[in-house]
């Protein structure tokens, strides 16, 4: 298996005030190379903190990150890191730079010093890939939440990092906007092949994952394909957390004696489910 | 709405001006400016005055915006005119009362003042007009360059740097203010009434939230910018180079000519 991150026996710890607070407890995740992955958790989960250990931006307290072989924890590898794992934040005000939508996408190429006809390039397919193309000469600060999020996302893309972690990219968006910015995301994994670390409490966006992660005060406490995590349903909401609503109400039928299958996810599976249902309820009743 | 504040007095428009490389027109500003002060006799002032009126045409920025310029400081051009006029006492005597004694040219002198700031303020606001900050700001990047030879390439940088994020964030900013306003207006904060003391006193619950949100901000961006690749000015490319074209040089000439015609007008007359 060709690992794109090895996150392996990682403990991190703040201290604030002599007060030592372990965040990650000897945790260890590798991400695979063109993988799907969503990490879920609610607050103070360390999900955050293994994102930024991910990408390089913190550096363990013991054990290792590497990224495509290298360590994060030597300060000369920062820039090679930074190139390989891109991040994107939630806060889409916070991570543009320049007054131009171009040129705030330009930052990241230019940074890495490329000759100027190549940032032109990566800058234009960028925003193609994004779909913001059309908005390259406008001033960021009169874009839609999900369009700057998509622009911040371009700025990263723009670098041609092998992995993008994604740290509740949602979460400060509109219904509108949350959906603009999935779809690209999606996109980037099938179609660019970029490996995808999606960090979210937001179960809808579990969906098209290849791998789901759960984790509950610094620990991982479920692992699995979606479908594989979502039956463990009274699991999942012992730690606090909800599953996605059709997973909920196959799980409350099932409950109640209907015979139907755990960790089922998307809408269209959970429609064909319950027709079966009725199809094998009605011939129990009626002669069919 | 505190939104419509607009910063840096950009006006768009479709002109050759608007088009000129930020750095000629950056350093042709400043050479005009100096030539303003070099200028010595009414023929030369005449001449670049009416200079400063082509330019105006050619920018095709309304001509009400550079009034409305004049106005803000006409405070400034009156005084000025005013200590003028006092000052000189030479010439034929116009008015002489007490110990003022105004003088044909003291009175020569204080136009001569006046045509001179009003000039100044035309052909300084033309740049700000015609030039976004960004392009302002890039131009003063790369105009400073050479500085890196004495070891203060960095600091260049940086301050460039510096100005992009704060154009940068300052709608943002501003944005968040209005956010807040409403939020203790709300809680039922009077920000409107009371003596001078009780409204700036009314500001600090304001103020801090907008402290405490920028500094959060100035944390995430720092973030964001680690990992876009970021590490001061060595090493970086800009995707946009600026390039001189056809109308640099002969808006370079042009000015030269001017000049020249300034300084034999100034022998001349």
């Amino acid at each position: 298996m060709d690992n794109i991150i090895e996150v392996s026996d990682v403990t991190f710890e703040y201290t604030d005030n002599d007060n030592v607070s372990t965040v990650l407890k000897n945790l260890s995740l590798s991400v695979e190379r063109g993988s799907f992955t969503v990490i879920l958790g609610h607050n103070g989960s360390g999900k955050s903190t293994l994102a930024k250990l991910m990408s390089g931006l913190l550096k363990p307290d013991s054990g290792t990150v590497t990224v495509d072989g290298i360590t994060t924890a030597d300060e000369q590898n920062e820039i090679e890191v930074h190139r390989r794992v891109g991040m994107v934040f939630q806060n889409p005000d916070n991570q543009i730079v320049a007054t131009i939508v171009e040129e705030d996408v330009a930052f990241g190429p230019e940074n890495l010093g490329l000759p100027p006809n190549v940032i032109r390039e990566r800058v234009d397919s960028a925003l193609k890939t994004v779909d913001m193309y059309d908005y390259r000469l406008h001033a960021p600060h009169k874009l839609s939440g999900g369009q700057k999020q998509r622009v911040a996302i371009a700025g990263i893309i723009a670098m041609e990092p092998e992995c993008i972690v994604f740290d509740e990219p949602t979460s400060m968006l509109d219904p509108k906007g949350r959906r603009e910015v999935m779809d690209t995301i999606y996109r980037l994994n099938k179609e660019k092949n970029i490996t995808i670390v999606l960090i979210t409490h937001y179960m809808e966006e579990v969906e098209k994952a290849d791998r789901v992660v759960v984790m509950d005060s610094g620990e991982i406490l479920l692992d699995g394909k979606p479908s594989d995590v979502f039956s463990q349903v009274e699991k999942i909401k012992e730690i606090g957390l909800d599953v996605p609503q059709t997973t909920e109400l196959l799980y409350l039928l099932k409950q109640n004696g209907y015979e139907l299958p755990d960790g089922v996810i998307a809408t269209g599976d959970c429609v064909s489910e319950l027709l079966a249902l009725l199809r094998r309820e009605n011939c129990g009743n009626t002669e069919c | 709405m505190i939104k419509d504040i607009t910063f840096g007095q950009y006006f768009p428009a479709k002109s050759i001006i608007h088009r000129l490389d930020p750095r000629i027109k950056l350093v042709l500003s400043l050479m005009f400016i100096i030539f303003i002060f070099v200028a010595q006799n009414a023929v030369s002032l005449a001449f670049i005055g009416t200079l400063t009126l082509l330019f105006v045409l050619i920018s095709r920025v309304p001509v009400s915006l550079f009034l409305k310029n004049i106005k803000a400081i006409l405070f400034v051009i009156i005084l000025t005119s005013v200590l003028n006029a006092l000052y000189v006492t030479t010439g034929n005597v116009l008015l002489e009362f007490w110990i003022i004694k105004i003088t044909a040219d003291g009175v020569k002198r204080a136009l001569f003042m006046s045509a001179r700031i009003i000039i100044l303020i035309i052909s300084s606001s033309l740049l700000t007009y015609t030039t976004t900050p960004t392009e302002l700001t890039d131009a003063i990047e790369r105009l400073l360059k050479p500085l890196r030879f004495i070891g203060l390439g960095e600091a260049v940088h940086v301050m460039a740097m510096m100005i992009t994020i704060a154009l940068r964030f300052i709608p943002t900013l501003i944005e968040e203010t209005d956010k807040i306003m409403s939020a203790q207006k709300a809680r039922g904060a009077d920000l409107e009434s009371g003596t001078l003391f009780e409204r700036i006193k009314a500001l600090i619950p304001i103020l801090v939230p907008l402290l405490i949100s920028s500094v959060r901000r100035a944390y995430d961006l720092a973030e964001a910018m680690e990992c876009r690749c970021y590490n001061g000015g060595s090493g970086r490319q800009r995707m946009k180079q600026l390039k001189l074209a056809g109308r640099d040089y002969l808006s370079l000439a042009v000015l030269v000519v001017c000049m020249s015609a300034i300084i034999a007008f100034n022998i001349i007359f």
